[in-house]
């Protein structure tokens, strides 16, 4: 069937499968469907019946819609079950996305976030009958202004990239009350793409700045850079290449001098929380991805949250409405805040997500700094073990992720991309790819708090097989996956002649 | 701590393996003076069970027992309870963004299922993997119209979702785009008079809602037409997205902004949602958001992929179409999965139900003396009613009987007040109308 | 490999002087660093272009990189067969995959680019950096 498959036994020994999954064949639910069959029911009307066309009139209505799915309950219970096979999950093992943070998803916050009063609540219900979300927002913001160490929330932002957009928002709005908006915003070479797509949306001009050869920010460069028209730097920090900016304080204090504030990308949070405070080292403004450092599940690519912290100069600017405690002690919303810069999305922002972030929170409480150290001792002990096989091309101490490039396996023709594949024949998830942009065949891997030792070692010695294999046979690591439903899939066919949705 | 999988002695192994003296040792290159000494001051820890009580309480202090005839952009619709059991399982809940496609067909397939759904629903010809909510759709569609037309003055009519149209400021605001509002007319339809022909031939799009705020059903045709005349186009927002049951789709618009959260998402105060962007194949290089293709692999099985890739942040950084990152994957596949079990016929005697529940309400209430409707343009599951007091009152009264009044539309339209924003779905029992209406009327007689 | 008669740049666009005519194309060493192409983004017929000014992008499956014009003039044509066949830059690229038809402003202009041999001595020192 698969004359790839050959070597696969000899080779990895415990590998066999190749491509037989016990749930092969599930078509589209589109494919099952038959006139007259249906999965939900609801209870009668009990009211009159009322004629469509005769109540709207027929440019208004339509008939039956073409090609919509009619299947029983048991068809979509089986349906979806057997595509959930074919995901990996951090249920199923370690899930190790440098810069994704994929930690434990307690179950209990899937709970409370379903609790009949939480779920069931309108956005636009009066505040005396909203106390126990608004409480929920208060004591989030206290939490996360506590761990932070900045001064002022909004919750609203419900994306890292939103949150980055909505703290640009109001670096431009505070400067300009102070007569000048300014032009540009400087971003290292090592940042998330997101950050010079969200500059771009608050009006500003990007500026790159290069890392230095320890892939730190070169003070001299970024003195040299941060002219009158530099608005603000984002940083992440730890970097994407896992390293503390050991000149942060000065990093501040240049831009300070010259009227420019520091915004910090808190993306990688999850190696600073408990640890220190951003607040207490220079920062103006950050974001948090409560889908990372704070455990709500990413779902396949969302939800998620991104609240932004800042320092009281930035609090007039935050957007509508801000979550306050009355001298009552009840909670309300206040939308009476001239200087604000609006809204950058409806309501209160995910408060399903916020929620399950509290519940994360209340778990730790002070003790979240043992998942901090947690999340850093297992990225330096993944380091020391594979750092005589794979190339470190940054050697600064590590914090929650470590980056290895592939140079060494490259010269057997196999790059960061065929390893990441045959990782999965090993019943791993890949590591991040290709990211960060300054580092040529990058292998980001970032493990968090929620791996055992013995989570380690068993990818740890996954890690080490795949580099042998890449010497002695690297085919077969240029052609995994073997073990997954389909092979690698033609992207550039997907490409090419886009195929978007089903047609029957 | 129960999240955490490591004894001490392991933690000391691994230190020792490492070569470090200490954990603190890991944290070096903090400068000293930044690391905290004291621990944070933060509630807690709590055990599952108090965490379960923290949360308990909180729900009690909310609407639980009162009955609510709010819509505005969120509705309280049947769910099953399928749904959410399928959405739970871990291997949907806890994984990543499928950009690993061959250990991700699960969600990248249910990801295509939804596109498709999303196309049938809305007529149009793509759609994408989901955005983050139907106000952050609408301003993406309208920045994607500007791209599209090179122009950058929008028409938006006042009957957008208010909130929507905050969220296209904001954003607007430093991009260079002008909005121009148009009003409506005695029928709660946008007001063609007032689109000036000037305006128009500046306009990268004219943006309704449909139904609109008010639930007053929209004339699409139309308004192509007037638009496409003047080389704009048109975007459409719809809010109630149920109303796709049985409300002819916006075929005609270039591009649907839709909030999909009535398809078996629960209110959850404000969110989390999804949004949707629907329009044509040729715009879809200007469209933003993941998108999940067709291919094969090598030897021919059918398999999906993210596609499109380069118009996103990722790798065009500052010259992407937008900077959404994550969208909304598990209330996507919540939507697909809902939309699975209520079927073609589902939806529609669901869009039905909507209906007569809502012309039922209407004819109850309107028997009201002092009570009349406002629009007389068709409506779905939204009707606005015009009280001789005010909304704040008359629902100050109806909270002490517990229930939640409709809204108030003064709030955002100075003109409107007095006037309110009754919605009902097939959630809304008979009686509960009739309790409504019984509640308004005693209220209404009793001397202010 | 690279045709005497064409006139190259350094962003490895190719451009072959027709009379007042030119065609534009990207070389061989280009289209093999982009990979498989999947998508051309062409500039509309009448653009007026610059030297070294982008006229469209051409997308592989993780990049997309801007192609910039090797002479003045204007846009008379477009590659038609690109939209549906944009592989076409990858099998042919010095041929049938040409992207645009230019009436020049300055025949003469395209005389200062380098020629086939000072360009493959050109990519020959790109290659000897990127394997350093």
């Amino acid at each position: 069937m698969n004359s790839k498959s050959i070597d696969i036994e000899a080779s990895a020994g415990k590998i066999l499968k190749v491509r037989e999954h016990p749930n092969q064949n599930e078509g589209l639910i589109f494919e099952k469907s038959a006139p007259g069959k249906r999965g939900m029911e609801l209870p009668p009307l009990d009211v009159p019946a009322v004629d469509p066309v005769k109540a709207l009139g027929s440019e208004f209505t339509r008939d039956a819609i073409e090609g919509f799915p009619e299947v029983s309950e048991i068809e979509v219970i089986r349906h979806f079950t057997r595509l959930s096979t074919w995901n990996y999950a951090i249920d199923l093992g370690m899930y190790p996305l440098g810069s994704c943070t994929m930690k434990y998803n307690p179950r209990v916050n899937e709970f409370v976030a379903r609790l009949d009063g939480l779920a069931t609540e309108h956005p636009e219900q009066p505040a005396e009958v909203s106390q126990g979300c608004l409480r929920i927002l208060y004591d989030l913001q206290k939490c996360l202004l506590s761990i932070t160490g900045m001064d002022a929330a909004t919750l609203q932002p419900v994306a890292g990239a939103q949150g980055e957009l909505t703290g640009l928002l109001m670096i431009r709005a505070y400067l300009q009350s102070q007569g000048n908006p300014r032009k540009t915003v400087l971003i290292p070479d090592s940042a998330h793409g997101t950050n010079p797509a969200s500059v771009v949306i608050a009006g500003y001009e990007v500026k790159n700045i290069k890392s230095n050869a320890r892939g730190q920010i070169d003070t001299d460069h970024l003195r040299e850079f941060c002219t009158e028209d530099v608005a603000a730097l984002m940083l992440t920090n730890p970097s994407t290449l896992g390293v503390f900016e050991e000149r942060i304080a000065e990093i501040a204090a240049i831009l300070h001098e010259r009227g420019a504030l520091l915004y910090m990308d808190g993306a990688n949070m999850n190696a600073l929380a408990g640890v220190t405070r951003p607040g207490d080292f220079g920062v103006d403004v950050m974001h948090l991805n409560l889908h990372k450092t704070f455990s709500t599940p990413h779902g396949g690519g969302g939800p998620g949250a991104g609240p932004v912290l800042v320092k009281r100069i930035l609090e007039p600017f935050l957007p509508v409405p801000v979550v306050l405690q009355k001298e009552d002690g009840k909670f309300a919303l206040d939308f009476n805040r001239p200087k604000s810069v609006g809204r950058v999305r409806a309501y209160c922002g995910n408060f399903g997500v916020l929620l399950r972030a509290l519940a994360y929170t209340l778990a730790y409480g002070p003790g979240m700094r043992q998942a901090t150290e947690d999340a850093v001792l297992n990225s330096n002990y993944i380091r020391k073990k594979l750092e005589d096989v794979f190339d470190l091309p940054y050697s600064l101490p590590s914090m929650h992720e470590v980056v290895f490039s592939d140079a060494r396996q490259k010269k057997h023709g196999v790059n960061t991309m065929d390893i990441a594949k045959r990782l999965i024949d090993y019943g791993f998830h890949p590591y991040t790819t290709a990211f960060p942009l300054i580092v040529p065949g990058a292998m980001m891997i970032e493990p968090t708090e929620s791996e055992s030792k013995e989570e380690c070692d068993f990818f740890i010695e996954a890690m080490r097989s795949i580099a042998a294999e890449a010497e002695t046979n690297p085919e077969l690591v240029k052609t995994a996956p073997h073990s997954t439903r389909v092979g690698r899939l033609d992207e550039v066919a997907a490409a090419r002649k886009p195929i978007l949705r089903w047609k029957p | 701590m129960r999240y955490l999988p490591k004894s001490p002695s392991e933690r000391q192994e691994m230190l020792e393996t490492i070569g470090a003296r200490s954990i603190e040792e890991l944290f070096q290159s903090i400068p000293e003076k930044f690391r905290l000494r004291a621990p944070l001051t933060l509630p807690g820890p709590l055990s599952e069970a108090e965490i379960i009580q923290y949360f308990q309480a909180r729900a009690a202090e909310n609407s639980r027992g009162y009955t609510s005839f709010l819509g505005a952009g969120v509705y309280s619709h049947l769910r099953s309870v399928v749904t959410d059991s399928l959405i739970q399982r871990g291997e949907f809940l806890t994984s990543y963004t499928p950009y690993q496609a061959e250990f991700a067909q699960g969600t990248l397939t249910a990801i295509f299922e939804f596109q498709t759904l999303m196309c049938q629903l809305t007529g149009q010809e793509v759609a994408n993997a989901s955005m983050y909510d139907g106000s952050t759709a609408l301003t993406e569609a309208v920045l994607m119209a500007e791209r599209l037309t090179g122009r950058h003055r929008v028409l938006v009519a006042r009957s957008v979702h208010p909130e929507y149209r905050h969220v296209l400021q904001t954003y607007a605001k430093n991009l260079g785009i002008e909005i121009e509002e148009v009003g409506y007319t005695e029928s709660g339809q946008l007001d063609r008079a007032a689109l000036k022909q000037e305006s128009l031939a500046q306009a990268a799009a004219i943006v309704v809602q449909s139904p609109n705020f008010f639930g007053v059903i929209e004339e699409l045709p139309a308004m192509a037409e007037i638009a496409h005349a003047a080389g704009s186009l048109l975007v459409t927002s719809i809010a109630e997205a149920v109303s796709l049951g049985i409300v002819r789709p916006p075929a005609e618009a270039d591009i649907v902004a839709m909030e999909g959260q009535s398809f078996g998402i629960p209110p959850s105060y404000g969110g989390p949602y999804v949004g949707v962007i629907a329009t044509r194949d040729k715009y879809v290089r200007q469209m933003p958001g993941r998108l999940a293709g067709q291919t094969t692999d090598a030897e021919g099985r059918r398999g999906f992929v993210l596609t499109l890739a380069t118009r996103e942040q990722h790798i065009r950084r500052e010259k992407a179409t937008s900077n959404i990152c994550t969208n909304e994957a598990l209330y996507a596949l919540a939507a697909t999965i809902h939309l699975c079990l209520l079927g073609k016929e589902g939806l529609r005697e669901q869009a039905l139900q909507n209906l007569a529940k809502a012309r039922f309400a209407q004819a109850e209430l309107e028997n009201i003396p002092g009570v009349r409707r406002v629009f007389s343009g068709p409506s779905f599951n939204e009707f606005v009613l015009e009280f001789p007091r005010s909304v704040k009152m008359v629902n100050a009264d109806l909270l002490r009987e517990k229930i939640i009044g409709p809204f108030a539309l003064g709030i955002h339209y100075p003109e409107l007040t007095k006037r309110a924003l009754v919605c009902v779905t097939e959630t809304t029992p008979r009686v509960e109308i009739e309790r409504l209406s019984a509640a308004i009327k005693r209220i209404l007689e009793r001397p202010v | 490999m690279y045709p005497k008669d064409y006139r190259y740049t350094k962003e490895h666009e190719w451009v072959k002087v027709d009379g007042s005519n030119g065609t534009v194309g990207i070389t061989d060493y280009a289209q093999h660093e982009l990979g498989d192409v999947v998508f051309v983004e062409m500039p509309k017929v009448g653009t007026q272009l610059k030297p070294r000014q982008s006229f469209g992008t051409i997308e592989s499956v993780k990049a997309v990189s801007e192609i910039f014009s090797p002479v003045s003039g204007e846009v008379t044509e477009t590659n038609p067969a690109l939209a549906d066949s944009p592989e076409m830059i990858n099998k042919d690229p010095h041929g049938a995959a040409w992207l645009i038809k230019v009436r020049l402003a300055d025949p003469k202009e395209a005389a200062g680019l380098m020629d086939a041999a000072a360009y493959e001595a050109y990519i020959a020192e790109k290659a000897k950096e990127h394997s350093a």
